[in-house]
């Protein structure tokens, strides 16, 4: 369908409640109110010909005199893209009806918006906050806070918490207890924190506690210039820096029109690949000792050091590489850049088979990850677990495919794909992925063409007044940031969709039924980097 | 009995003569250099500084050449906490915690620039602005993320000062006490 023909069908279905918003926006957008959003939703979601079946995005926005929520829906069938952008009628007790019950992932998204905007959801399931402590005050994201919230020492005891109460309420099974994990655990790669409740050793519910590295991102970036956001972004998904880096930036350039020019466009996605690569392999690596296979460290730690190599030569740094800039990449290639990858690719496919006789082919590991965790595909969309997991379930998501940008169109690769759906596929998939990016910067090493490696930008840039939707794939997997611009050089808002998040909002419902070590497993499998959790 | 009252050589020279090596050095000392050498650092790292963590046990570093590559998840059987990350307000509590967990003697090494003092995050409502204002830090390592390098340096750093600390109550000189 065309947006103009998909405008038009919803405005048939709810005359006088929705109305097409004239601002500038990547996508078309249709202004709700919000009685009706529910209904709408609905209707979008179940109706053929939208069959809007994943939620991209679910952001809060403060506009001043209220408050204000977006939902970013995609149609997995059709490849449209719609917005809803509702408004609350006022800021003291704003409320909206949920639409959990429609995508599933939105319940976290939900929660978020409740914590950052303090907008209730009416018959959300579970309306705490997520990020802050209970006892937090204020609501960070709203333009007027100012609170400020002392630092405490003391450990809260474990009742004190709502969503700990709640679930050892309604509980009166003997066999039933609660067991903490994390924030401080080998096994959670980083602080993440979830609560378990155990019949047994199966494993009943599993609630996630955020926010143990919650640092504010998206606040800090509203008094930041575009030039300085890009050294924030890398600190979030820190293994994947590079393409973190690149969504803010093409979405700059994507609202000022600026032309990339070729060659930086080229440097762009090579360095794109190897960041997957490198990516990958930490997650071969903390996968592996997670199931107890200690070796995977230093066989994956030494290949992932030639790219780490690569990248220093390139641009000075190691993991958090802030090389690429509104307009281009900072520096041109180091001379050597060629060489090394090109030997790095040889020595990488040498490398590869050995490590699929390590573990890939180990009885016990293979025991271990098949049929267990297993995601559905169409719980994949529901609740929006992209990037490798989601394509593990046969969920065909790759931005690099849907959405192109840089020169992913021009390359000839295989999305890869499978569809079993359990622990053992997400973690082939990735080792297919390992392959498809050597591929791709294989064909494109000997491409790159000459000319320059940034376009000419004003110091400071102001993105003119409108909305932009950026969509890129990291390593773990769609990353979208929504700017809201109002001409300042600072933006107005600045939301980060990030892939784990939406991946984290599953973990439950995969683990339920599981014995507590499949646990493990299955949230190694997911390949969680917590700040890109948290932000 | 301190070195220096070893004035008379008779004493070491019949040792010697019955083929006993001699190694001269009191029991705080001794200790003190065990120690150092044979840290056993708490499993915790919060974010991107954790990542340089694990490259610098790879084997490239390999900082086990220290004597600090026994990694321990809990934190009773630790002598050394390496902060590697932000420390965000909600995690304040659970770091303390950690610290007071853990069995004397025991060092805090600051590794990066989000632990000595907020790092980029500094302005956030949500970061802690160093966590010398939560416990009390030994060494301080500068960087964003601290190359692998650098944190041998600064666990070097560390070491240097546990061999010469007293180890012992006994070996106090009056005017430390
Ligand atoms: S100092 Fe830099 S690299 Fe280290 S945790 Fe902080 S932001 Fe990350």
């Amino acid at each position: 369908m065309t947006d103009q023909a998909l405008l038009d069908k919803v405005l048939a279905f709810a005359p006088g409640k929705v109305a097409v918003e004239e601002y500038v926006n990547t996508y078309p957008a249709l202004r709700v109110e919000a009685d009706a959003l529910h209904d709408l939703a609905r209707f979008l979601k179940e109706n053929e010909e939208t069959d809007f079946d994943y939620l991209m995005c679910l952001s809060g926005v403060d506009w001043g005199a209220n408050l204000g929520v977006v939902y970013h829906l995609r149609s997995t069938r059709h490849g449209h893209v719609l917005v809803l952008k509702t408004q609350t009628p006022e800021r003291i007790t704003p409320t909206i009806d949920t639409i959990s019950d429609l995508w599933v992932g939105a319940e976290f998204h939900e929660r978020e918006v409740y914590d950052m905007f303090g907008i209730r959801f009416t018959n959300h399931p579970d309306m705490r906050r997520i990020f802050m402590s209970d006892k937090w005050m204020g609501f960070p994201l709203r333009k007027d806070y100012q609170a400020s919230n002392p630092l405490h020492l003391e450990t809260e005891g474990a009742y004190e918490d709502e969503g700990i109460r709640k679930l050892a309420s309604g509980k009166g099974k003997d066999e039933t207890f609660i067991i903490n994990f994390g924030p401080q655990h080998p096994s959670t790669h980083g602080v993440l924190r979830l609560v378990i409740t155990l019949e047994g050793e199966n494993v009943d519910q599993v609630q996630p506690h955020c926010g143990y590295i919650h640092r504010g991102i998206e606040k800090m970036c509203e008094h930041l210039t575009y030039q300085q956001i890009v050294h924030l972004t890398d600190r979030m998904d820190y293994l994947s820096a590079h393409i973190n880096n690149e969504a803010v930036c093409l979405c700059v350039e994507k609202a000022l029109q600026v032309e990339v020019p070729l060659r930086a466009q080229y440097i762009r996605t090579i360095m794109d690949e190897l960041t997957r690569v490198a990516s990958h392999l930490l997650f071969w690596t903390s996968f592996g000792m997670d199931l107890g296979a200690t070796t995977c460290f230093f066989y994956s730690m030494r290949e992932r050091d030639h790219i780490l190599d690569i990248f220093e030569e390139t641009c000075g740094a190691r993991l958090v590489l802030s090389y690429v800039c509104p307009g281009g990449v900072m520096y041109d290639l180091h001379p050597n850049f060629q060489r090394r990858v090109k030997d790095f690719i040889r020595e990488m496919r040498r490398r590869l088979p050995e490590y699929h006789r390590l573990l890939s082919g180990n009885v016990i590991f293979q025991g271990r990850s098949r049929n267990i965790g297993v995601l559905s595909h169409e719980n994949a969309v529901s609740f929006g677990v992209t990037g490798p997991s989601g394509r593990a379930s046969g969920w065909h998501c790759d931005v690099r495919k849907q959405d192109p940008y840089h020169v992913y169109s021009q390359v000839d690769f295989q999305e890869a794909i499978r569809t079993e759906g359990d622990v053992f596929a997400r973690y082939m998939l990735r080792m297919d992925e390992l392959e498809t990016s050597l591929n791709i910067i294989e064909q494109l090493i000997d491409q790159i063409p000459s000319g320059d490696y940034a376009a000419k930008m004003k110091p400071v840039i102001r993105v003119p007044e409108g909305e932009y939707y950026q969509r890129v794939e990291t390593a773990r997997g769609d990353l979208g940031v929504w700017l809201v611009s109002q001409g300042d050089k600072f933006p107005y808002r600045l939301k980060f969709r990030s892939p784990g998040f939406s991946t984290l909002a599953a973990l439950p419902h995969l683990c339920h039924g599981f014995k507590i070590a499949d646990l493990i497993a299955i949230s190694g499998s997911l390949d969680f980097v917590i700040p890109d959790i948290d932000r | 009995m301190m070195p220096t009252d070893f004035k008379d050589n008779e004493a070491l020279e019949q040792l010697r003569e019955s083929g006993t090596n001699v190694v001269l050095t009191t029991v705080s000392d001794l200790v003190s250099w065990g120690r150092a050498n044979s840290l056993w650092p708490l499993m915790f790292a919060t974010s991107c500084c954790g990542i340089e963590i694990m490259a610098a046990g790879a084997a490239r570093t390999d900082f086990s050449r220290f004597g600090i590559e026994v990694y321990r998840s809990s934190p009773r059987q630790a002598d050394l906490m390496v902060v590697a990350g932000t420390i965000v307000h909600k995690m304040a509590p659970v770091l303390k915690r950690l610290y007071d967990q853990m069995a004397d003697p025991k060092y805090v090494v600051a590794m990066g620039n989000c632990a000595i003092s907020g790092g980029p995050f500094r302005d956030s409502y949500h970061v802690v602005n160093g966590i010398e204002d939560i416990i009390p830090v030994d060494v301080y390592i500068p960087g964003c993320p601290v190359r692998p390098e650098a944190l041998l340096y600064g666990i070097m750093q560390l070491q240097r000062k546990i061999k010469v600390s007293y180890s012992l109550p006994l070996g106090k000189k009056e005017e430390d006490k």
